[in-house]
């Protein structure tokens, strides 16, 4: 191995003399989610969140599209609150361009109102002082929204009239 | 059901290798067969756990055909999956009768990339992944969730990590190991709120393997095999906000379909990478850590080979049967987001057939007699043959 050889971009000739050089891999394809997901999608980018309810009455967001104890499958919709309370939290100290905030925020699985499942998503706040399990978030919608799961850009705490997040 | 045992294990783990997969598995896969005293051609069944993610090229896994040896032809198979579900299906393998013996073997190289990240690509693709949060996000949920409701604490986690890390002295395949105080872990810093340091495994580079035999195979391999008892594993649904994360349910119903509860266990080995892992995997399996010694090699937390990490937990748990320090012991492995799927493996020292040992084994009984304890402890353990299934 030549020094030449080591050239590239991200190319590294390492202690023990091997070689080494970046692999970035992707999978860039276009896929089809099927009617619930699809259905779920597209809403949230008109401010809606969609849920699929079993017969024995359990409300899944995001929706699934089959029960997993029983097989059911579901296909009766409801409409869920944008608001909720979160069931667990924790830290993102160091965010990447990939995730939904560039900035320190919490990872959080929210129960919106009227849903007996939590979604997983990012809640914007500063510190880990400002989250708690059982806290009140809302939906933040993106700017153009478009169908997928980034047109919600993030929760937010919903301020309590009077004083801080609740 | 054919009688199936573990005959003999080997591992290898470092932090990083410049190795190609194949140059790690061969000596390990050796060293693995040396210690059963078989030979390549000897072999029935090869099985490998393993995951492109981690190499970055689809069909990666062929390549490590190479490391068997594929002339003249072998039977080989793989599963996208830890190797402890490989040695699941090379159990299934055996009990159809097309095998006697089988190799099996787990390896990742999770210096490569942030394995953390990749790992979370099993993720819901439409609804999860595409957020990017990474395995320790999502064990960080996990945790706090338990700790929440009160069912684990902060001072349990860091007593696991203490006792990994001691336990872990003089094993090489450990990647961290050493006598630390619990009160010094927990005065470190929340890296990922609500993990500190400790809490989050080392990753290593290696492979684990593992030779199963049936029946007089076995007996012929090892003076004490692990004979596997039970062996099952189940899943629980996908998407974390949707299942019991605190129960682990699919944990629950492979250990009852194990039978777990009906004796005694002397160790079990947890796949566990993060501390609360394994205090849900404990409890879920409905474990005594007064009866029972946890991870007594220091577990995943201190090693984590991706692929291989799990079937190291049978391999350790087997291993001490085969020392004969234990009678019967439980290894356990996990995969999928947040304690997804669980296998559990129950394995014993004694034998339950009536058996005649062969010839080349010197200094032991050669037939022994229904109704009597076996008069040999090195050889099949101390339940009296007389209460044990006989010999169809």
């Amino acid at each position: 191995m030549t020094d030449e050889m080591a050239d590239g971009p991200g190319y590294a000739i390492a202690d023990d003399g091997s070689f080494t050089a970046p692999l970035n891999l992707a999978y860039p394809y276009s896929r089809t989610v099927g009617p619930i997901y699809g259905a779920f999608l597209t809403g949230l980018a008109n401010h809606k969140v969609g849920a699929t309810v079993s017969a024995d009455g359990t409300v899944f967001v995001p929706p699934a599209e089959f029960h997993a104890s029983t097989g059911e499958r579901l296909d009766n919709w409801v409409d869920v609150a944008n608001e909720g309370e979160v069931v667990s939290w924790s830290w993102e100290a160091d965010p990447d361009d990939s995730q939904p905030l560039n900035r320190p925020f919490a990872w959080v699985l929210v129960r919106l109102d009227g849903a007996d499942t939590a979604m997983l998503h990012a809640l914007d706040v500063t510190d880990t002082s400002s989250v708690r399990t059982g806290m009140r978030v809302r939906v933040r919608w993106a700017a153009d929204a478009e169908p997928g799961i980034h047109a919600i850009a993030c929760f937010e705490p919903v301020e309590i009239a009077g004083g801080g997040p609740s | 059901m054919r009688e199936v045992a573990v005959v003999s294990t080997a591992h290898s783990a470092v932090a990083a290798t410049t190795e190609t997969p194949i140059e790690t598995l061969i000596p390990v896969i050796d060293a693995a067969l040396v210690a059963a005293g078989l030979e390549r051609r000897q072999v029935d069944f090869w099985c490998h756990g393993s995951c492109d993610y981690l190499v970055g090229q689809p069909f990666s896994f062929v390549s490590a055909v190479d490391a068997l040896g594929a002339w003249p032809p072998i039977v080989e198979s793989h599963v996208e999956m830890d190797g402890a579900w490989a040695l699941y299906e090379a159990w299934l393998k055996i009990q159809t009768g097309e095998a006697d013996t089988a190799v099996i073997f787990g390896n990742g190289k999770s210096s490569v990339a942030n394995m953390f990240r990749v790992m979370a690509l099993q993720l819901d693709p439409y609804v999860e992944a595409p957020l990017g949060p990474d395995q320790i996000a999502l064990a960080g949920l996990q945790a706090r969730v338990a700790l929440d409701a009160g069912v684990i604490t902060e001072r349990d986690m860091a007593e696991v990590a203490a006792r990994s890390r001691r336990d872990a002295v003089g094993n090489p395949a450990a990647l961290v190991s050493g006598e630390v105080s619990v009160d010094d872990l927990l005065a470190g810093d929340k890296v990922r709120d609500p993990l500190r340091h400790h809490d989050i495994p080392v990753m290593g580079d290696g492979v684990t393997a593992v030779v199963i035999a049936a029946d007089d195979a076995a007996r012929s391999l090892t003076a004490r095999p692990a004979w596997i008892r039970a062996i099952d594993h189940r899943i629980d649904a996908q998407r974390i906000g949707g299942r019991d994360l605190i129960g682990v349910p699919s944990a629950v119903a492979a250990a009852a379909r194990c039978g777990l509860g009906a004796g005694r266990i002397d160790v079990a080995e947890i796949h566990a990478p993060f501390t609360h892992e394994e205090l849900l995997v404990t409890r879920a399996l409905g474990l005594d850590a007064g009866a029972t010694r946890i991870n007594p090699s220091g577990g995943a937390l201190v090693s984590n080979v991706l692929m291989a990490a799990g079937l190291a937990r049978i391999a350790r748990a087997a291993e001490s049967i085969l020392d004969g320090s234990a009678d019967r012991v439980l290894g356990h492995a996990t995969q999928g987001p947040c304690l997804q799927q669980n296998l559990v493996c129950v394995m014993e020292g004694a034998c339950w057939v009536p058996c005649v040992v062969p010839s080349s084994v010197s200094a032991r009984p050669t037939t022994r007699v229904a109704g009597q304890t076996c008069p040999s402890p090195v050889w099949c353990g101390r339940l009296p043959i007389g209460r044990l299934r006989m010999r169809a």
